[in-house]
């Protein structure tokens, strides 16, 4: 346990000196208005990296979640285009209620059909994501299509902080206290820590691996309403290439691509540590074109560093019992 | 008891029937295809059309041998995409200080070959799922074409540097490319199924622990399998780059799954262990015919992938659905009643 602290303090201290860093070369960065900024930017990161962790806490990884937030949001924009009347609290449920088709159709093939979730979700996300094209015919919902109530839905201000930062961390909340604090939450752990064992201890393996996709779904359809009413336009394009932002900041936040562990908090600071390399690059006068670069990289070095460490800590262990 | 060992016994044979009956099924379905697209369109049932639609392909194709090789061990990468725009790229940046066509080929089966060398080295040496580290390479290999090249493009190459991809042989009508392509087929066919090497791979991709205890060296194989794919990405990026005379950092986008569904649609498990070259080039060219076609009634792009996403999903649950139906049939319900199926071999 006291290994799990250290990475996330490890990862504090990393992105505190980032922060610093970067203020050194462009010191109007440092303010808490940017700051803010940044939170909000990284908002719905946030939520669907915390989704994209259930998946791979359960050893499998879902490709779909980019085109599933551009389906979902596509959805409601041509809704809220061509029946303006519909309020925004029931586009908000009807958001998550396509993200939850989405996600359990992944569920689905996952868990009753054997495919692995690798290619399954490779399969659905251009499935998805030609879907949006013949939803939309290839068009775009802009701004002035969209009713204002729809558009100013994230920035809603409460208490000085805007919506979608408060919905987010809702959600970061509730799945800190599902995956730490109920049965199902730990029986994930379980799967992804050892199938077999978890198998013979009685574990529900479809219920699980049907749980993760579905729920990862939701939150992809209500990243996917927010995403389209942030960016005040919908596109068949929107969101792409997201999906790798999700598994790099569970990567770097120290969740193990082969399942069973991986921290809300890791996964928070992870995310944090990519949103904040992204406000900065055009601050620091980097061409935007370095962030895929540096996302690689990253995920990567990650990738060394977390074999490293936990390949050093087995041995200890093994020493200390020795 | 003895009863029940030949009913399995026969199950066994049933299910190497299924694998034979797997590529006969995909030659019914080209063929099938092939008759609905003549249908369509007038246009199809034309030699001329049909070898120019190779060029479509072959560059896929080539990437999807090798690819056998990695799927059949139990890996998978998932950065081939991005390893075409990184050869295209440094191909692109040579051309641009004046180097020919025999530097330039040099230059892009060698960036290819180091690119999957690094994949391969980090998965093997450090033990890490392929699935995890070719995502990150596939996000750096590409974000190092972007960086290159930002929104600009190469767009100029030496005259003779077109003739890889857009060449036909003397006085036919048969690409260059096909050629290639026919050369590579034969030559991985010739190692996949009659050379120890080719048995090792099945024995890595069945069980990598029995075949590293029988002294199969598992890493430096799956090494090499990665370094492969690298290389042929590389000769597949000449072909692409040559035949389209330009480069963008968005070159080959999405390809990683056309390939990847090529590949597990003729048969190869996704899991690992099984598979065998026919099967994957009747369904490269089942699949290229299939885009032909749609093509030729002006199907969008992304409706085809719709399509292939499909393909790529019933491909693997159409033969587990079917051994499922036959092990009710063979063993009646016993089975299914007291036994333990084992749920957990998944990669």
């Amino acid at each position: 346990m006291n290994f799990v602290k250290r990475r996330e303090f490890t990862l504090f201290i990393l992105i505190i000196i980032q922060i610093l860093l970067i203020t050194f070369r462009a010191p109007r960065f440092f303010s808490l208005s940017n700051f803010k900024d940044i939170l909000d930017d990284t908002a719905i990161l946030f939520m669907v990296a915390i989704a994209q962790m259930l998946v791979i806490l359960t050893a499998g990884i879902d490709l779909s979640v980019a085109s599933g937030i551009a389906f979902s949001g596509m959805s409601v924009a041509l809704l809220n285009q061509y029946h303006p009347e519909v309020p925004v609290f029931i586009i908000l449920l009807l958001s998550i209620a396509i993200g939850f088709m989405l996600g359990s159709f992944n569920g689905l093939l996952v868990a009753y059909g054997n495919i692995p979730p690798i290619i399954t979700t490779l399969g659905t996300m251009s499935i998805y994501r030609g879907l949006v094209f013949v939803l939309s015919k290839g068009t775009w919902v802009s701004a002035h299509e969209m009713t204002d109530s729809f558009r100013y839905f994230p920035r809603i201000n409460i208490f000085g902080i805007s919506l979608i930062l408060i919905i987010s961390l809702m959600v970061i909340i509730i799945f800190y206290i599902f995956l730490y604090y109920t049965r199902t939450g730990r029986e994930i752990y379980g799967v992804g820590g050892n199938i077999t064992a978890a198998q013979y201890v009685g574990i529900n393996l479809k219920k699980i691996k049907y749980l993760v996709f579905a729920l990862c779904g939701m939150i992809c359809g209500l990243s996917g309403f927010l995403w389209v009413a942030r960016y005040a336009s919908a596109q068949s394009d929107s969101a792409i290439g997201f999906e790798l932002q999700t598994v790099a900041a569970c990567v770097i936040g120290g969740a193990s691509i082969a399942g069973g562990s991986g921290s809300v908090l890791g996964v928070i600071l992870g995310a944090l540590f990519l949103g904040i390399i992204k406000n900065a690059l055009p601050v620091i006068k980097v061409s935007p074109f370095w962030q895929m670069f540096i996302q690689g990289f990253i995920i990567i070095a990650a990738i060394i560093i977390n074999t490293i460490m936990s390949q050093r800590n087995q041995q200890i262990i093994i020493r200390k019992r020795g | 008891m003895i009863d029940k060992n030949k009913r399995l016994k026969k199950l066994n044979i049933n299910i190497s029937e299924l694998l034979i009956r797997w590529e006969t099924m995909l030659l019914i379905i080209f063929i099938l295809i092939t008759i609905i697209n003549s249908r369509l369109s007038p246009y199809f049932f034309n030699y001329v059309n049909i070898m120019n639609t190779t060029f479509n392909f072959t560059e896929k194709a080539i990437i999807a041998l090798p690819m056998i090789f990695v799927i059949v061990c139990g890996d998978i990468d998932i950065s081939v995409a991005s390893i075409i725009a990184l050869c295209s790229v440094f191909m692109g940046l040579a051309s641009a200080f004046g180097v020919q066509t025999w530097g330039l080929i040099v230059i892009g089966c060698l960036a290819g070959i180091i690119a999957g060398f690094l994949n391969g080295i980090i998965i093997t040496r450090l033990n890490v799922p392929a699935i995890a580290v070719t995502i990150g390479s596939m996000s750096l290999f590409r974000g190092i074409a972007y960086v290159i090249l930002g929104d600009k493009a190469f767009t100029r190459y030496p005259s003779s540097f077109a003739f890889l991809g857009q060449g036909y042989l003397a006085n036919t009508r048969i690409p260059f490319q096909l050629l290639l392509f026919t050369i590579l087929a034969i030559i991985f066919a010739l190692i996949l199924h009659n050379t120890t090497l080719g048995r090792k791979l099945y024995a890595i991709g069945n069980n990598p622990t029995a075949a590293r205890f029988s002294g199969i060296p598992v890493r430096n194989i799956r090494l090499l399998n990665f370094t492969l794919t690298g290389f042929c990405a590389g000769i597949a990026s000449i072909l692409l780059t040559s035949r389209i005379g330009s480069t963008r950092p968005n070159i080959a986008d999405g390809w990683e799954l056309e390939i990847i569904t090529t590949v597990v649609l003729g048969g190869v498990a996704i899991t690992g262990g099984k598979g065998n070259i026919l099967g994957v080039i009747i369904s490269i060219f089942l699949l290229g015919f299939l885009r032909f076609g749609m093509g030729l009634v002006n199907v969008p792009g992304k409706v085809m992938n719709i399509v292939s996403g499909f393909l790529l999903i019933i491909a693997i649950l159409l033969p587990e659905f079917i051994r499922n139906i036959r092990e009710r049939i063979l063993l009646g319900k016993e089975r299914i009643r007291g036994g333990y199926k084992d749920e957990t071999s998944s990669i």
